[in-house]
């Protein structure tokens, strides 16, 4: 008993100095970069896409990255702020680009490193989060709406984001588990401005996702994809991008934008946090990012926007067209854009959220 | 000499674990009488934390339950074990430790996959003409995680006390009279108090502050205290309140060991198992 | 009776069992629905190897816990042989500190020590990164260390403690006497308490979870995010060569041990 005790303890020991050598033995003169980005956001070589992590590593032998992922803004800004870790490139949307950037989170960017910045369309610059574009490159852009599964739902009944509170279908609904994303929807159900400061508002849209809660089935973020994939849940709110890579496995769903309500249109940026500490390394992974061919074949993939016409070419010429990636002028009309909010609104409407979450 | 070489060996011990869970818990309490935004002393936390008495509530019950099921199921399981040959007993036993090295954030999900309607279980019971149940998302599926994350943790207490338990007392009282039940309730069941005792703390405890199998098997409504200190570090950027939340927890668990340990008389070996 | 209770307990395991039955069918599905079996493959097991990102998770969670609970293991017992000589207030006193981990649930020893490294690393040193390989490491030995001394306290008690005078009588030291008499009496103490704390410590995600920075994650803590993700197969390809895996170690430990019991009666007789 003894001695296999101790063949085994040594066999482990032999094991665990074994990995750590090659970990450290890599680590002599390469570089380490921290991405921290969402779930289910850069292509991973699944199904034949191309692996934009290996394929940077590649381009650039002595840099390794260290890939890391969150599920919301809220959470990366949690650990960014509290969690004493150091990343070095991050992708915040833009009410999370304008908040960091506010509180000093984020390093200016030296634009000399990331000559791809001029492939970005103009539209997508001098926004209301980084006015004079030092701190943010536009990563990818979409929409948020309803993603419902034509199977069960009524089409009589898809009117709205009223959808999401209807007791027809309890439990078989998902919400999005962030604070911004759930009030924006009932901010854009009550009629009012998604970027409100109002308290009063605010605990008006916290009581009617209270009201909401009963025909809840889970709050949820990338656990979306396998719940409304198996068709667990039926109807869900969720990011254009996202939809696209689900109906590709449930032809069933269908996606609607609430156009006469309202709803987000929203930017996602590559920013470097002041904790970075490779910054150099950093800038190349979002030049490298912003080369139209990768970011055409990364997004591709992903499902979501290409924020550079320059890309298009080389977008499969299906998902070029499509109009839930690319909608129209006319759809869009009545998209609106998540503005930062004071640190107070942003801390209530979280303790809000929480309230509903936990209450 | 002697005594000296025992401070000598004893002393970094204590300082390590001074300054690594006294010194901690002395940072929750700041943590806890802070105003998250400002930094400044403020007593908010402890105040908002009545709003969470309904959810510490639901844990309280549903992990009582959870215990008192893994009694219920745990003990005819220890007590055959215990009355099984040298090599069944090992074998046995064996397989009782074995779920508990497995991930059991994974094991948790498979329960997923049988509950949800559109699991394996609905799936089958489908087959058979019954419409799908609602299994997932009740308390009843939180509480099944927890009996079945945990069941091993009352099972082998109970086992290693049974076990120890004097063949000659079952005999003598069989000697005097007693029937099969009344050795069981006379003899056997207060003799195995104490590992009764232990199984229940080692399911109430990590019971009462789980948050995964909530998270996975619970719906919007079974929110237990594990999920809401969770949240409020990981998500709601408000550590301040989720240190309040800890202490809270640390104090009932604390009062329940207490208690427990009150029943049971001291031992200095308790709490752990084999 | 017997037959109730051995009824219950085959129910018992089925109930144990059924999930990672679940979870191992799964591992050889071609679909990637756990609730469906579309058909056979071992694909997914192909693509575990591949996937070098899984394994080094996997060595990570390997080199804390074996770092761990070696370095309590030493610690401990050393800590151990000083409690078992204090007086006895001074031992209820080291006793208690030691219960404290032991009793707190893992949420509240995972906050706390998560607050205190970044409480003491951002505001006292100054550092940015404060969650890293070593805080995780030290947590990991704080909650590893009771399960040692646990083991051992028992073992020194039983000791008989003449045997140590007897050692020195015959012109040991302090420090030979422990090496050549009081371990190998406790040896089995320390060697369940190591097997614990290296258990303990491979399993543990709740405390790992709240300690753990970016730059080193273990296999559990990493496993909590995919299954906030679309879960990919090649997990449960992973359960199941680990299932295996401990499965195979256990029984042989069984064997190993029932030889060894069966050698010593067989002896023991041959003696009488």
């Amino acid at each position: 008993m003894k001695k296999a005790i101790c063949l085994f303890l040594a066999l482990c020991l032999t094991f665990g100095c074994a990995a750590m050598l090659s970990g450290c033995g890599s680590s002599k003169d390469t570089t380490t970069l921290y991405v921290y980005n969402w779930g289910q956001y850069i292509s991973e070589g699944d199904d034949g896409s191309l692996d934009v992590i290996a394929a940077f590593e590649e381009a650039y032998p002595n840099i390794k990255v260290q890939y890391s992922t969150y599920d919301s803004n809220e959470i990366m800004y949690s650990k960014l702020s509290n969690g004493g870790i150091t990343v070095d490139v991050i992708i915040p949307s833009d009410y999370m680009v304008g908040r960091m950037r506010q509180e000093g989170m984020l390093m200016e960017l030296n634009f000399d490193n990331i000559p791809n910045y001029q492939y970005i369309d103009e539209s997508y610059k001098n926004t209301s989060y980084d006015p004079e574009n030092k701190y943010s490159v536009p990563y990818t852009w979409g929409t948020v709406g309803i993603i419902y599964n034509t199977k069960y739902v009524d089409e009589a009944d898809v009117t709205g984001w009223e959808l999401l509170w209807n007791e027809k279908y309890a439990g078989k609904i998902l919400m999005f588990d962030n604070s911004r994303d759930a009030f924006g929807i009932a901010e854009y159900l009550l009629g009012y401005d998604v970027n409100t400061t109002d308290e009063a508002e605010l605990k008006a849209c916290a009581d009617k996702l209270a009201q909401q809660k009963p025909v809840v089935q889970q709050y949820v973020m990338d656990q979306i994809f396998d719940a409304m994939e198996n068709e667990e849940a039926w109807i869900a709110p969720y990011y254009a991008g996202d939809y696209l890579t689900m109906v590709e496995e449930n032809p069933d769903l269908a996606f609607y934008q609430p156009q006469e309500q309202g709803f987000n249109i929203f930017i996602d940026a590559l920013c470097i946090p002041t904790c970075c500490q490779e910054k150099e390394a950093a800038e190349l992974f979002i030049n490298f990012l912003c080369d139209p061919e990768i970011c055409a074949a990364n997004l591709d993939s992903l499902g979501y926007s290409v924020p550079m016409t320059e890309a298009k070419q080389y977008l499969d010429p299906e998902q070029a067209k499509n109009p839930i990636a690319y909608p129209s002028e006319e759809t869009l009309r009545n998209a609106t854009s998540f503005n930062y909010l004071p640190e107070e609104t942003s801390r209530y409407m979280e303790s809000l959220f929480m309230e509903v979450r936990n209450g | 000499m002697k005594k000296n070489n025992a401070v000598l060996l004893s002393t970094p011990y204590l300082l390590w674990m001074a300054a690594f869970t006294l010194i901690p818990l002395g940072v929750v309490c700041y943590y806890a009488l802070t105003d998250p935004a400002t930094g400044a002393f403020s007593l908010r936390n402890l105040r908002d934390l009545g709003m969470y008495l309904p959810v510490l509530w639901q844990s309280i019950v549903y992990s009582l339950a959870a215990a008192a099921i893994c009694l219920v199921l745990g003990y005819p399981v220890a007590y055959y074990i215990a009355q099984c040959g040298q090599t069944a007993q090992k074998l046995l036993y064996m397989l009782v430790m074995l779920p508990m090295c497995m991930s059991f954030l994974l094991r948790t999900l498979a329960w997923v996959g049988l509950l949800q309607d559109t699991g394996i279980i609905n799936t089958l019971l489908g087959k058979l003409g019954i419409g799908p149940l609602r299994l997932i998302r009740t308390p009843g599926a939180v509480i099944l995680g927890m009996v079945y994350n945990y069941l091993p943790y009352m099972i082998l207490p109970l086992y290693s006390i049974i076990v120890k338990i004097d063949r000659r007392l079952i005999e003598a009282a069989e000697d005097l009279g007693c029937n099969g039940v009344q050795v069981f309730g006379r003899v056997i069941l207060p003799l195995s108090v104490p590992g009764i005792l232990s199984g229940l703390t080692m399911v109430f405890v990590p019971s009462v502050s789980t948050f995964y199998i909530s998270q996975k098997l619970g719906g919007t409504d079974t929110v237990l205290i594990g999920d809401v200190i969770e949240r409020q570090f990981k998500q709601g950027n408000n550590p301040n309140l989720g240190a309040a939340l800890s202490l809270v927890l640390m104090v009932l668990v604390f009062v329940c060991t207490g208690i427990m340990n009150r029943f049971g008389g001291d031992s200095e070996e308790g709490g752990v198992i084999v | 009776m017997k037959r109730a209770n051995r009824f219950i307990t085959i129910l018992i395991f089925i109930f144990l069992y059924i999930p990672m039955a679940v979870l191992i069918v799964a591992s050889f599905n071609t679909g990637k629905d756990i609730t469906q079996f579309q058909g056979f493959t071992l694909n997914q097991y192909a693509r575990l190897f591949q996937d070098s990102g899984l394994l080094k998770l996997l060595g990570n969670s390997l080199i804390v816990s074996v770092l761990a609970s070696f370095i309590a293991t030493a610690f401990g017992t050393v800590a151990a042989v000083g409690i078992h000589n204090l007086n006895p207030r001074m031992r209820k006193a080291a006793m208690t500190l030691t219960n404290i981990p032991m009793t707190n649930p893992d949420i509240v020893t995972g906050v706390s020590l998560s607050l205190l490294f970044v409480f003491v690393g951002t505001q006292l040193l100054g550092q940015r990164n404060s969650l890293t390989f070593w805080t995780l490491l030290i947590a990991h030995i704080t909650f590893n260390l009771p399960y040692v001394i646990l083991n051992v306290m028992p073992k020194l008690k039983q000791m008989d403690s003449s045997l140590t005078d007897a050692a020195m009588d015959l012109g040991c030291t302090h420090v030979q006497a422990f090496f050549k008499v009081t371990l190998h009496e406790i040896m089995p103490g320390i060697v369940s308490g190591a097997i614990m704390a290296f258990t303990m410590s491979l399993d543990d995600f709740v405390i790992s979870y709240f300690v753990s920075g970016l730059d080193f994650v273990t296999l559990p803590v990493e496993i909590y995010s995919y299954t906030k993700k679309p879960l990919h197969p090649k997990i449960y390809a992973m359960f199941t060569l680990l299932f295996l895996l401990i499965l195979v170690l256990m029984v042989a430990m069984n064997l190993i041990q029932l030889y060894a019991d069966k050698k010593k009666t067989a002896s023991h007789r041959a003696g009488m």
